[in-house]
């Protein structure tokens, strides 16, 4: 077992007591809803006449369906009207801040937590959907539930967990130009299967890793559960430091930034940690990975030919032939050339400010290819002003890409964003599942952010790094 | 005061089979997300793999759960990785309210399986072979009764038994009938309180006085 890892220490710090399961029952610091998961959470607390426990560790927005384009209200959408009807009940009800679109701080829910300044350092901290893995890049420990999970959290302010193992993921060396986050998580991915963190957490470190910002460390532990792990974390420093001083909490208590570094520091794995597994991956040598399939494990380099179902394990044979089949992708030849129909930048891996500066590098003085229908979906509310502010969204629009409002959106089709028929996408999201863009014919295949510009002007699967960046400034 | 809910113990399910043949069914197919614009789970089971069982034309396709042999069935026999992806507990809701009580596979993802427990379904595994086998066994015999004892971590099925794995917890808390945790976290509200207190990032405005 683990020992001095930040796992273990968060979760001793947290740990109220052992249930007669076996389970331990943890304290969570923060909580977050939306109105896909909670309504119905709330509707069984109401059964067992039971309250909300901690209301002032929960915290709630909108993300899954609120609509992109026209969001007046009563939205054009019945189910969407009532689901967030319900929400807007619930929350007043039981006196939750909630981030709702005319506060201006609305945004998917692992996007606002993060630009708040409430996901923080040692944290527990949970949510009814499974990126919540996404907060680990702040060294909290992280992660999604289910509904029933919520009445738990809701009625107690705790969760029953089991502990699990701790696999370090150390990336080593400086990637090369053209590579980010989106690229690490995906090979980290391909080389341990979908299934290969099942009964771990990952920790991310190496310098790989403290050499990104947080919105790429974020995209690294979002995408944690896509390997099987129930959640991913990065470890406190100096850069987690510097975006917290930044965020609204801290800038309105900054007394409590000092307050709490100590413990922020004590939570940090020790150097002499035991885990129960350690991988090691050179950074240097990875290139841009895109997928060629329905699971995120079935990613490549741009460059790398598409493995030969018979090239893979045994169990992976029969996934690997029908996701060729759905994707209509031949072994041998590359992804490059790939034609595509729809380019989505957005979701909560890579739609923070950094991912639109970088995508806008390639859009600029470039136009989208006639035959693709491009759009940016801001991951939060803040996001899009900034983005504006800086003139992204000029950039964008003049290339033809739709700017919208902000949400989850296309990343799995809630609202109106999704797929017709047996498009082919380009998207910067977490999920490639078939289906999960709102059609079942729909072909999605992932990539970083600049990759999904590229693909965009071009009208196919391209090498980002075959097209000169322009500076913004 | 709260109401006391009755939770069941769950040491056996017996019923006939369905098998869901393939690795890394993810938690979009078991339940598409368009049918999650609900705000009660009443209702899911008739949309349950609705992408694979049926058509443009809402037509039935080629799928186990629309087979008329299957349609009494409670225990689903599952390949590798099932449940993976979203968290949403909507797909054992669904499963649950198609009819299964029990899923028999090689392995689960793990939100997948805590939600399956918090819903009083076993999720019992066992290795690639023995899964295929059971699978092969469900086929032939669509009526065939399937055992599944968790606190002995066996499963019977035509004049056979097979040893599986429950894990620890799970079968704890289903044998004990402690798996809706619900009531038995709120009896420790005092030992929740001392906790958020020795916290430094809970205020003490956020912490609720006692009952």
């Amino acid at each position: 077992m683990s020992k001095g890892t930040l796992y273990d220490k968060v979760w001793e710090n947290h740990k109220v007591t052992e249930l007669p399961t076996g389970q331990d029952q943890l304290f969570v610091g923060l909580h977050l809803i939306h109105e896909v998961t909670s309504p119905q959470a709330f509707g069984m607390l109401e059964e067992r006449d039971l309250d909300v426990a901690f209301p002032e560790l929960t915290h709630a927005t909108v993300d899954h369906i609120v609509p992109t384009a026209d969001q007046s209200r009563p939205y054009k959408e019945d189910a969407a009207e009532e689901m967030m009807a319900e929400l807007e009940q619930n929350v007043r009800d039981a006196g939750i801040e909630f981030s709702d679109p005319t506060t201006g701080d609305q945004g998917i829910v692992h996007v606002i937590g993060p630009e708040q300044g409430i996901t923080q350092p040692g944290k527990t901290i949970v949510c009814g959907d499974s990126h919540t893995s996404t907060h680990g890049a702040f060294g909290a420990l992280a992660f999604g539930i289910g509904t029933s999970q919520i009445r738990d959290v809701l009625a107690t302010g705790t969760v029953a967990m089991e502990k699990q193992k701790v696999r370090k993921i150390e990336v080593t060396g400086e990637l090369q130009e053209g590579v980010e986050a989106k690229d690490i998580i995906l090979e980290i991915i391909r080389r341990l299967g979908t299934e290969g963190g099942v009964g771990y957490v990952y920790e991310y470190a190496g310098e790989a890793i403290e050499d990104l910002d947080m919105e790429g460390r974020m995209s690294i532990c979002n995408m944690s559960i896509e390997g099987g792990a129930r959640a991913g974390y990065v470890n406190p420093d100096e850069t987690t430091y510097e975006w917290l001083e930044e965020t609204d909490y801290f800038q309105e208590n900054p007394e409590k930034f000092e307050e709490l570094k100590p413990y922020w520091e004590s939570i940090r794995s020790d150097d002499d940690a035991e885990y129960d597994d350690v991988v090691t991956i050179d950074g240097s040598s990875l290139e841009p990975v895109v997928t060629w399939g329905t699971t995120p494990g079935q990613g490549i380099g741009i460059t790398d030919p598409i493995p030969s179902p018979e090239e893979l394990p045994e169990e992976k044979q029969d996934t690997a032939r029908r996701a060729q089949e759905h994707m209509r992708v031949e072994p041998g030849e590359t992804m490059e050339g790939y034609d595509i129909d729809v380019a989505f930048l957005g979701s909560c891996t890579n739609a923070r400010l950094p991912d639109l500066r970088r995508a806008a590098r390639i859009v600029k003085g470039r136009q989208v290819d006639d035959d693709v229908r491009a759009m940016v979906v801001p991951g939060s509310q803040r996001v899009q002003r900034k983005a504006k502010e800086e003139g992204l969204k000029d950039i964008f629009e003049e290339a033809g890409f739709e700017w919208r409002n902000a949400g989850c959106s296309m990343c799995l089709g809630m609202n109106e964003d999704q797929l017709e028929g047996d498009e082919a996408c380009a998207s910067s999201s977490n999920r490639n599942f078939i289906g999960r863009q709102g059609s079942k014919d729909g072909r999605t295949v992932l990539m970083n952010p600049r990759m999904v510009a590229a693909a965009a002007i071009t009208g196919e699967v391209s090498d980002v790094r075959d097209l000169k960046e322009v500076n913004l400034a | 005061m709260s109401e006391e809910v009755e939770i069941p113990e769950v040491n056996y399910v017996s019923g006939t089979g369905v098998p869901i043949r393939g690795n890394d069914i993810d938690t979009d197919q078991i339940i598409p997300a368009r049918f999650m614009k609900v705000v009660t789970f009443d209702g899911l089971g008739e949309f349950a793999f609705f992408d694979v069982r049926f058509d443009d034309e809402d037509n039935q396709k080629d799928h186990p759960m629309n087979e008329e042999r299957f349609q009494d069935a409670n225990v689903m026999v599952v390949n590798n990785n099932f449940g993976c992806g979203s968290s949403r507990e909507h797909a054992p809701q669904a499963l649950m309210r198609w009819g299964i009580d029990a899923l028999i596979g090689e392995g689960f993802a793990e939100i997948f399986a805590g939600n399956c427990l918090a819903l009083g379904i076993p999720t019992v595994t066992a290795d690639s072979e023995t899964i295929q086998d059971l699978q092969d066994w469900v086929d032939e015999n669509p009526d065939g009764e399937i055992d599944i004892d968790v606190e002995a971590e066996t499963v019977t099925y035509g004049d056979r038994t097979i040893d599986v794995t429950v894990d620890d917890a799970q079968r704890k808390a289903l044998v004990e009938g402690v798996w809706d945790t619900t009531a038995l976290m709120k009896s420790n509200a005092g030992a929740v309180r001392d906790k958020a207190r020795e916290l430094p990032y809970v205020e003490d405005a956020a912490i609720p006085d006692a009952d």
